[in-house]
């Protein structure tokens, strides 16, 4: 009796949270999901109507979306293989104890505290500019043509800014992963014969293997949703070349005023994101459990 | 072949000296067993043998051949950790077939090693099992099926028993021995537990503070101990000490009687005490008692020995029973 009572307590006490939570997801998708089947443009609102599935069909014809989607992909894969390699590599070395391991470490971990659009910008004008950029001055000093890096490379440039600063997430969440390896197995390996790189394959990896995860699925999370650094180095451009799926409804809703264009590309965009959704936990989510 | 000989091994981490110096020779096929209070370096000795710690001076030689600056993968030990440092993402049989697999040995090879080692220690319908599904005792068989598949020189025990309980940790007993007795290999076995040492082992090797304070077999520490901390520290319960005029009358800084060497009156003895504890086991009665003289003693009597809490008692120590030690410690 007192069980239920607490039971039933507990419901309605976590009640509004849940509710609460409900609103603020419903909501937003519901309209989303009502302007993308209307013509609505913020220049003539006056003359809004219902479009059907012309949006989406405008949308899925734009030669940009297609374009978008695969930049889309190589921009999350790119990301994290860059900061999987990187972060457990980093991770295995600041592992060790080493003098002043604890500055170092949390120098390791301050670019996640730069918001995006100041560490680009960061890297726009400070590090990849092709006049007064640091790279710049390397070339120089090599006697080489510096590179425009956002002109001739421009999505594999945003792939490093982005990576720069998912690299510390990876690097902390792979490094406590690491610190919790029992030492004793690897002595025991060491003892059974096992080089270094045997080690390092047979018990390490395996063990970090739900970090890994972890990190993966996290970030792609946000990895698909990456805007503020394209807006702030390449604007998409040139052309096409570095404008990614979120970007691509920014410049509908924004550039175009195309509210419906821009609704129905929101929707695609997140069936997209369940499908990468679906593929991942496939892929990788059984070492959750 | 297994014989391992150590001389003048020391090792200090940083300031802090660990072993000062030890001179040891393991006889090719022996149980020695490494017993200690913790904190005593007998881990330390046995790392150090293993590999996994370098010493700070002195050489270790195995089989004659200077083993002191090699990995622990070329000295051909295995050891068995506390741990048991199962790999947890492998099966029985990979973890088994590890060290063979890190040998480049033939999937065939490693095959009929590792089917004889389950067959040795009953594992064979768990080969297929993640250790995370065995219960500790199943565990520390299969940590011992990883060591005894490389068919290594000398077996390292790094207090293999001490994470089971008490039931399974005398049955684990039992097997290693008997493993001992039909491989033949050399054991180097590290244990706090004195029960442990006695039993299983044919040389103990009594440390205190990374000190040998004596080597022996079982039987000759117990009945001649060199001093009083191995007499102290060998046999259960521990054996008493008296100091003072007491012991001054014997000839002694120090006397040691072992709680089965008091004769018991209720009429009179040297020793007039009183009956505190009793702890009755069935066949021998532990009591614990609190003489006259301040010493707090245990004697064994008889299973059903009829005293109760607070009883007068008198002890008389059995004649040639006493242990004599000097104001050093050191037995006379």
């Amino acid at each position: 009796m007192a069980t239920r009572q607490t039971q039933s307590l507990a419901r309605l006490m976590r009640a509004p949270a849940i509710i609460l939570l409900l609103i603020w997801m419903i909501v937003p998708l519901a309209m989303t999901l009502y302007y993308s089947f209307l013509n609505y443009n913020l220049l003539n609102p006056a003359s809004t109507s219902w479009a059907g599935w012309f949006n989406y069909q405008y949308f899925y014809t734009d030669p940009a979306f297609f374009e978008a989607i695969w930049n889309t992909l190589i921009l999350v894969l790119g990301v994290l293989c860059i900061t999987v390699v990187g972060g457990i590599l980093i991770a295995l070395l600041i592992d060790k104890p080493i003098f002043g391991q604890g500055i170092v470490r949390i120098l390791v971990i301050s670019p996640f505290f730069v918001m995006p659009p100041v560490a680009a910008l960061i890297w726009k004008n400070m590090i990849m500019h092709p006049s007064y950029g640091v790279l710049a001055d390397v070339a120089k000093f090599f006697g080489l043509q510096p590179v425009d890096w956002f002109a001739q490379f421009p999505l594999f440039s945003i792939i490093v800014i982005v990576a720069w600063q998912w690299l510390p997430f990876a690097t902390l969440i792979l490094l406590t992963s690491l610190q919790s390896l029992d030492g004793e197995q690897m002595e025991a390996a060491e003892m059974d014969g096992a080089s270094a790189l045997s080690r390092f394959f047979y018990l390490t990896l395996p063990h970090m293997a739900r970090a890994i995860t972890v990190v993966i699925l996290i970030q792609t999370i946000f990895l698909l949703g990456v805007y503020a650094e394209i807006l702030v180095t390449t604007n998409g451009g040139p052309g096409n070349a570095s404008t990614n799926l979120t970007y691509l409804i920014y410049r509908a809703a924004r550039l175009n005023f195309d509210i419906g264009g821009a609704a129905a590309g929101g929707i695609i965009a997140v069936i997209l994101a369940n499908f990468v959704a679906i593929f991942l936990m496939r892929a990788v989510g059984k070492n959750l459990d | 072949m297994g014989s391992i000989t150590l001389k003048n091994v020391r090792k200090a981490f940083g300031e802090v000296e660990v072993i000062p110096g030890v001179d040891l020779t393991i006889e090719d096929g022996e149980f020695v067993v490494f017993v200690g209070p913790s904190g005593c370096g007998k881990s330390t000795l046995l790392r150090l043998i293993a590999g996994l710690e370098d010493v700070t001076s002195g050489g270790i030689s195995i089989d004659g051949k200077d083993v002191t600056d090699a990995g622990p993968a070329q000295r051909g030990l295995a050891m068995v950790f506390q741990s048991y440092a199962l790999y947890p993402h492998m099966s029985v049989r990979k973890n088994i077939a590890f060290p063979l697999k890190m040998a480049k040995m033939s999937e065939a090879e490693q095959e009929k090693r590792v089917s004889h080692a389950a067959k040795i220690l009953n594992l064979d319908s768990y080969l297929d099992r993640k250790p995370g599904q065995l219960s500790g005792g199943q565990r520390q068989r299969v940590a011992i099926g990883r060591a005894i598949v490389r068919e290594p020189s000398a077996f390292l025990f790094d207090e293999p028993l001490s994470n089971l309980d008490a039931a399974l940790r005398v049955n684990m007993r039992v097997e290693i021995s008997e493993l001992h007795n039909s491989l033949k290999t050399t054991m180097i076995y590290v244990t706090h537990d004195q029960v442990e040492a006695m039993t299983m082992a044919d040389k103990i090797v009594v440390l205190r503070a990374g000190r040998v304070e004596q080597v022996g077999s079982p039987l000759e520490l117990y009945s001649r101990p060199a001093n009083r901390f191995v007499g102290g520290f060998i046999g259960s319960p521990n054996m008493n000490f008296i100091e003072g005029e007491d012991a001054a009358r014997h000839g002694a800084h120090t006397i040691g009687i072992r709680p089965k060497h008091w004769k018991l009156s209720q009429a009179e003895g040297e020793f007039p005490g009183t009956v505190g504890v009793a702890e009755h086991l069935g066949s021998d009665t532990f009591l614990h008692i609190d003489l006259d003289n301040g010493a707090h003693i245990i004697a064994r009597a008889a299973g059903e020995f009829p005293v109760h809490h607070g009883d007068r008692i008198f002890l008389t120590p059995q004649e040639g029973r006493i242990y004599k030690f000097g104001q050093d410690g050191l037995a006379l």
